[in-house]
């Protein structure tokens, strides 16, 4: 989404003011909600004002173009959109590549954007992906997280979506070496702006439905979904699991009561007795996922 | 010959027989990552065949991951593991309402990725496992031009029946502890049976608005 803030704020004036205005109305009816239950979420007041402000916007507006959008233009038109703008990103990914200490990553992705410039005509093809040359995720957020930079406070910030006090910090230098913001003259910008936005809605539409239908609270959903998977890429996808003392320690609690249902009874015809009895000393023992003592920590509550 | 000798024997072959199926259908587990793999590209398969789930049947699709991918779960797990430290205040009987209603809102959420598919490349990645471990990872990943791939990852444990999947984790979010925080705020609010409630409020909702996701699929 920060395409679509870049994008906005190449449009300066009256449209900028009404937002702003928008904006201070619901952060002063957000203030007085403020309800911090979790460590993590100290600001979930406002936060959840500028949730329930983006969630407008996107029903307004983003959803309808983003659809109108997805409509218009075939997928292969809008897979050279997508990658010619992932194609300027390689260029700052494999900047915090080589910032984060994994060189040869870097070269990878120089020498993505290099085959993808040159004979992919402008970014438009990813002809890299085929030659085996993988895309990468990196930003300065995820940058200031592998240096050791704690995440902060959860933050919602308006249009722009969830973030953190770091990754808002690194946001600020992603978008101050963003070559699309920094692109004149400005018309250009703006097009290049409002494109890069659109299309990256259009992308997200499934996502964002499936969204509505798992989550009770999408303001919570979203949040965890968002903290979990920033942990998740500052360690490139392999997350530290949790020592396996803390495991043990944790585990008595969550365990099932001596004569509890076998597990898959509920669904399953009942089978041969041998094996219901087997399985039941078996895998009746709910396990902890990597991110564990990290999210009861936090859900630990006071009130 | 006597002809009930005859019959004996054959019976005693015919016993003989079906006990010898039995334990080669006991030994016979699938090793978890080709379980991964022929589920995954059955019901990849079977998408990609049917009309009507890509005009998006949303009750085809459903039929399909309760026939296909249900069994494979084990949803009590998955249930313990997104009610977390309040799991053991619920009672037997709450917990098998628990893990009825969070089950339906796994399969529904199931099936509106499996309406969002676009053929996009699958890469099964080789299991890190030793051969007698219990509990391993498999790792699946999506692959798309212009994005980098996205992984999903299935917790599976090995049972007397199969290996059954406990957790899932989509780009690095785990299913089940992304509801941790929400739940544990509705049982200290309302206790287990409030949770109970809003789980089946949800999950009556979707039921009667109409489908679907992915409806228009281009």
């Amino acid at each position: 989404m920060s395409g679509l803030w870049a994008g906005v704020r190449g449009g300066r004036g009256a449209r900028l003011k009404v937002l702003l205005a928008a904006f201070a109305l619901v952060l002063a009816s957000g203030c007085a909600t403020t309800n911090g239950s979790d460590p993590r979420d100290p600001l979930e007041g406002f936060n959840r004002s500028m949730y329930a402000f983006n969630d407008a916007f996107d029903e307004a507006i983003g959803k309808p173009v983003a659809s109108a959008y997805k409509s218009t233009l075939p997928e292969p038109v809008r897979g050279w959109v997508r990658n010619f703008f992932a194609n300027i990103g390689d260029l700052f990914i494999g900047l915090n590549n080589l910032l984060q200490g994994k060189p040869a990553d870097s070269v990878n992705d120089w020498a993505r954007f290099a085959f993808n410039t040159i004979f992919g005509v402008f970014g438009i093809n990813d002809i890299a992906s085929e030659m085996g040359l993988e895309k990468h995720n990196e930003d300065f957020g995820q940058t200031f997280g592998r240096w050791g930079s704690p995440s902060g406070a959860y933050l919602v910030w308006p249009l722009a979506g969830p973030s953190t006090v770091r990754d808002s910090a690194g946001g600020l230098l992603d978008l101050y070496f963003d070559p699309v913001r920094r692109h004149q003259p400005d018309d250009a910008r703006l097009f290049a702006g409002l494109l890069r936005a659109v299309n990256q809605r259009a992308d997200l539409l499934d996502a964002s439905r499936i969204l509505e239908e798992a989550a009770l609270d999408k303001y919570l959903f979203q949040r965890d979904a968002f903290l979990q998977r920033r942990r998740g890429l500052i360690h490139d996808g392999n997350p530290p699991r949790e020592s396996p003392s803390s495991r043990e320690r944790m585990n008595p609690r969550l365990q099932a009561e001596p004569g509890a249902p076998a597990a898959d009874r509920l669904f399953e015809e009942p089978a041969a007795a041998g094996a219901a009895v087997a399985e039941q000393a078996h895998s009746y023992e709910p396990r902890l996922p990597a991110n564990y003592e990290a999210v009861v920590a936090a859900s630990r509550v006071r009130r | 010959m006597p002809v009930v000798d005859l019959r004996a024997a054959a019976a005693a072959a015919a016993v003989c027989i079906a006990l010898f199926a039995a334990a080669a259908a006991a030994q016979d587990i699938q090793p978890a990552d080709v379980l991964v793999k022929n589920v995954t590209l059955e019901v990849v398969e079977i998408v990609k065949r049917d009309k009507d789930i890509q005009a998006g049947d949303r009750r085809k699709v459903v039929e399909l991951i309760e026939a296909k991918v249900v069994p494979h779960f084990n949803f009590t797990a998955m249930t313990a593991s997104a009610v977390g430290t309040q799991w053991g205040k619920a009672n037997a009987e709450q917990k098998l309402r628990l893990t009825e209603e969070f089950r339906t809102l796994m399969v529904r959420t199931y099936a509106s990725s499996i309406a969002a598919y676009r053929n996009q490349r699958l890469d099964f990645r080789p299991l890190r496992a030793k051969p007698t471990d219990t509990d391993v990872t498999v790792n699946v990943r999506v692959l798309q031009p212009g994005t980098e791939a996205v992984k999903i990852d299935y917790d599976m444990e090995k049972t007397a029946r199969g290996w059954k999947v406990w957790d899932v984790r989509v780009a690095d979010i785990s299913l089940t502890a992304n509801y941790r925080t929400e739940f544990a705020n509705v049982v200290r609010d309302s206790g287990i049976d409030g949770l109970i409630r809003i789980l089946q409020a949800k999950n009556s909702k979707a039921l009667e608005r109409t489908p679907v996701a992915g409806a228009e699929r281009k």
